[in-house]
């Protein structure tokens, strides 16, 4: 019931929206049903936490300690991200960046974007999945061109040529996990693409047929989820489209696609015996981070600034899963947690900082603390967390990916150490002037609508001081199924 | 059993295979969309000899989805836009034909060489095919890479689908149905929003030409 819930209240809000999103009320109307689809979540999760893993529609569909917590942060997110953008959309109508019309297109897509995530988190088809995610690439793409800018209609192409060449990689990956499964499970109905039951039998499919699928998989979905070389949409889509639109993307839409690597990368290296799906996850993770890290320093826009942090997350976060073990796996868990939070509360930041000075140039934004002082120690805040500093949760998944490197791969260390190093001396060093800088006050300010991001901020504090019980039990078994 | 079939399937998979190289090879944008339609329906007539040989219900499904969707309804989508956008003429010119085509060539090669060992551990009548449909693959990937206006990269986009297809049905006899109507739900959204798409671009740079989208670089 709940899982029903849960992907009816976005559906139907989808559909609603996009008849009356130009109405007065239509942005209350949104974050009223991110609001529902977050109760219907919470409900989900605590049922999942009596009963174990729960399943819907006869096996079609299923929660365990996986996915659970990221039903959850999804819709949260979703939830104070609808929050955010009901201020922030309103003075972007405000400065007639967008009309009636746009509004309308924007929370319709909003609450299906939202629906194809969760759809893809809970579908036990791996086809689904496949389906849920290139809905999700269709969901988002006309967010990214909503100000109809020459520069917001390439990135949205790119966006959508790019993803659109990944994700049928990963469709002929599906096809041949298919095509593995159907040996021992049948091609007669639907079950042979359900991942339960692949999971079963993943000791007994072909290791070549897998390896080579994985192969697809990897670099398909690894597309969405900002690997390189194929990361060359991501800092373009979170730069032209509009703040909350940056925030869902990098805080939601990578998360999901990084799931799905994991549950692919689960069945292989159950069947292929040997750690060819872990390297082949560390060598990418490895190579994004280090490059993203040296991109950072050649950024101009504060968004593009914080995308290259978000590829270079995400670089961390596949070396850590590719490494195994439940160490890494529960650092890899923690850190997908907090870096979702925290981006997308710097995303929130970024997007007010660029409406209060006009711009979203870095050297042309100066002494924020005098314009806004919330917006100020909010981009500090966000700033120092996102770089790894204690007591934010960035810095416990961060320490406890790079001790487990030190035991398990020593050679890692000296890469993972140059790439944190030099992102943050990319990124401080131009918050700080963004932030402290002197510059001639400008006039513009809008009122402020920073409670999500502090809300953000604040958890990301408590998960590097304290992880609650329940949330570490999660972990824990998701670290022991992923191996 | 006579391998009447097979023959047919082996037929279809070449003709496939042909008209990639003749998408790869057309100047003309309006063109291309007819080879693209083409292939559809060669597709879609290859599905349905594999239905009727293997009597296989969901196989008629997926044959009759491919057959409307493919050689009916996008290929009316994209005529539309073309004369909508005014772009019925449009053509353009192409650097370095014979090596693309080269490049192609290899590709196949090289297709064939990935598919050698999955072929061998199938037990589908169509398995040889497989090759065939990585290749379709690859071309259309490579058409896309090479192409600078838009209308043919989304040719390219959907080129690439249908080698998918292919490679479904020749391996496991198509994928599961719901799927499939998941993949063809996409592909038709995805169209449409395509054609929103062509319709800025030609607002905002008055050309199809995707050379003016080259203004995000890092410097």
């Amino acid at each position: 019931m709940a899982m029903l819930l849960l992907l009816a209240i976005p559906l139907a809000g989808a559909l609603f929206l996009g008849l009356t999103g130009n109405r007065r009320w239509a942005p209350e109307g949104n974050a009223l049903i991110s609001a529902a689809t977050l109760v219907a979540a919470i409900w989900l999760t605590g049922s999942v936490d009596a009963k174990g893993t729960v399943f819907f529609l006869g096996g079609q569909f299923f929660v365990d300690s996986f996915s659970v917590f990221l039903v959850a942060l999804t819709a949260l997110i979703g939830f104070t991200t609808a929050l955010f953008s009901r201020s922030y959309m309103r003075v972007e109508v405000q400065h007639a960046r967008i009309g009636g019309g746009r509004m309308r297109l924007y929370l319709g897509l909003y609450q299906l974007f939202i629906f194809t995530m969760l759809l893809a988190l809970t579908s036990n088809n791996l086809g689904i999945l496949w389906v849920a995610m290139e809905g999700a690439t269709l969901a988002t793409v006309l967010l990214v061109s909503l100000y109809h800018t020459a520069a917001g209609i390439e990135a949205a192409w790119k966006y959508f040529i790019l993803c659109g060449v990944g994700i049928a990689l990963a469709l002929f990956g599906t096809v041949l996990m298919y095509f593995a499964a159907s040996k021992l499970l049948g091609s007669q109905g639907t079950n042979a693409l359900l991942w339960t039951q692949l999971e079963q039998v993943r000791g007994q499919l072909d290791a070549r047929v897998l390896s080579l699928a994985f192969v697809f998989l990897l670099v398909g979905y690894g597309t969405k989820v900002g690997l390189a070389p194929l990361h060359n949409w991501l800092p373009d889509a979170h730069a032209e489209g509009p703040a909350p639109v940056s925030a869902v993307l990098s805080g939601l839409l990578l998360n999901v696609a990084l799931y799905a690597v994991v549950r692919c990368k689960v069945l292989v290296a159950g069947a292929a015996h040997s750690a060819l799906a872990g390297n082949l996850m560390m060598g990418f993770g490895l190579l994004t981070m280090t490059l993203a890290a040296f991109l950072l320093w050649r950024q101009k826009d504060i968004k593009r600034l914080f995308a290259y942090s978000s590829v270079e997350h995400m670089g961390i976060a596949t070396f850590a899963f590719g490494m195994g073990g439940p160490v890494a796996n529960f650092a890899a868990l923690l850190h997908m947690t907090v870096h979702s939070l925290t981006k997308s509360s710097l995303f929130f930041t970024a997007g007010e900082a660029a409406q209060k000075t006009g711009t979203q140039l870095m050297e042309k934004i100066r002494s924020l603390l005098t314009l806004s002082p919330s917006t100020g120690w909010a981009l500090m805040l966000g700033t120092l967390a996102i770089l790894g500093m204690p007591p934010f949760g960035v810095f416990t998944s961060e320490f406890l990916i790079l001790i487990t490197a030190v035991r398990d791969h020593p050679w890692s260390t000296p890469f993972l150490l140059l790439a944190l190093a030099v992102a943050f001396s990319a990124i401080f060093f131009r918050v700080q002037a963004m932030v402290f800088g002197e510059s001639p006050p400008s006039q513009l300010s809008p009122r402020s609508s920073l409670v999500p991001t502090f809300v953000h901020l604040g958890l990301v504090l408590m998960l590097g001081v304290y992880i609650p019980l329940h949330l570490a039990q999660w972990y824990n078994a998701a670290a022991q199924l992923l191996g | 059993m006579t391998n009447l079939p097979l023959e047919l399937i082996n037929t279809c998979a070449a003709l496939l295979l042909l008209l990639s190289f003749a998408m790869l090879s057309q100047r003309r944008v309006l063109t291309q969309v007819d080879l693209y339609a083409a292939q559809g329906l060669v597709l879609g007539v290859s599905i349905l000899i594999t239905a009727w040989n293997t009597h296989q219900p969901h196989l008629y499904y997926s044959a009759g989805l491919t057959l409307l969707l493919k050689v009916l309804v996008l290929p009316f989508i994209l005529h539309r836009l073309i004369r909508r956008l005014d772009a019925i003429w449009e053509t353009e010119t192409l650097l370095n034909m014979p090596s693309v085509l080269l490049i192609g060539l290899l590709l196949v090669m090289f297709a064939f060489v990935l598919a050698q060992p999955i072929s061998e551990l199938a037990t589908t009548l169509t398995r040889g095919t497989l090759g065939i449909a990585l290749a379709v693959v690859m071309l259309a990937f490579l058409m896309m890479i090479t192409r600078r206006k838009a209308v043919t990269q989304v040719v390219g986009f959907l080129a690439m689908e249908n080698g998918l297809l292919f490679a479904a049905a020749s391996t496991t006899y198509g994928m599961p149905m719901v799927v499939e109507l998941g993949v063809g739900l996409d592909v038709l959204v995805g169209m449409f929003i395509l054609g929103i798409f062509l319709f800025h671009i030609r607002e905002q740079f008055e050309s199809l030409d995707l050379s003016h989208l080259e203004s995000l670089k890092e410097d």
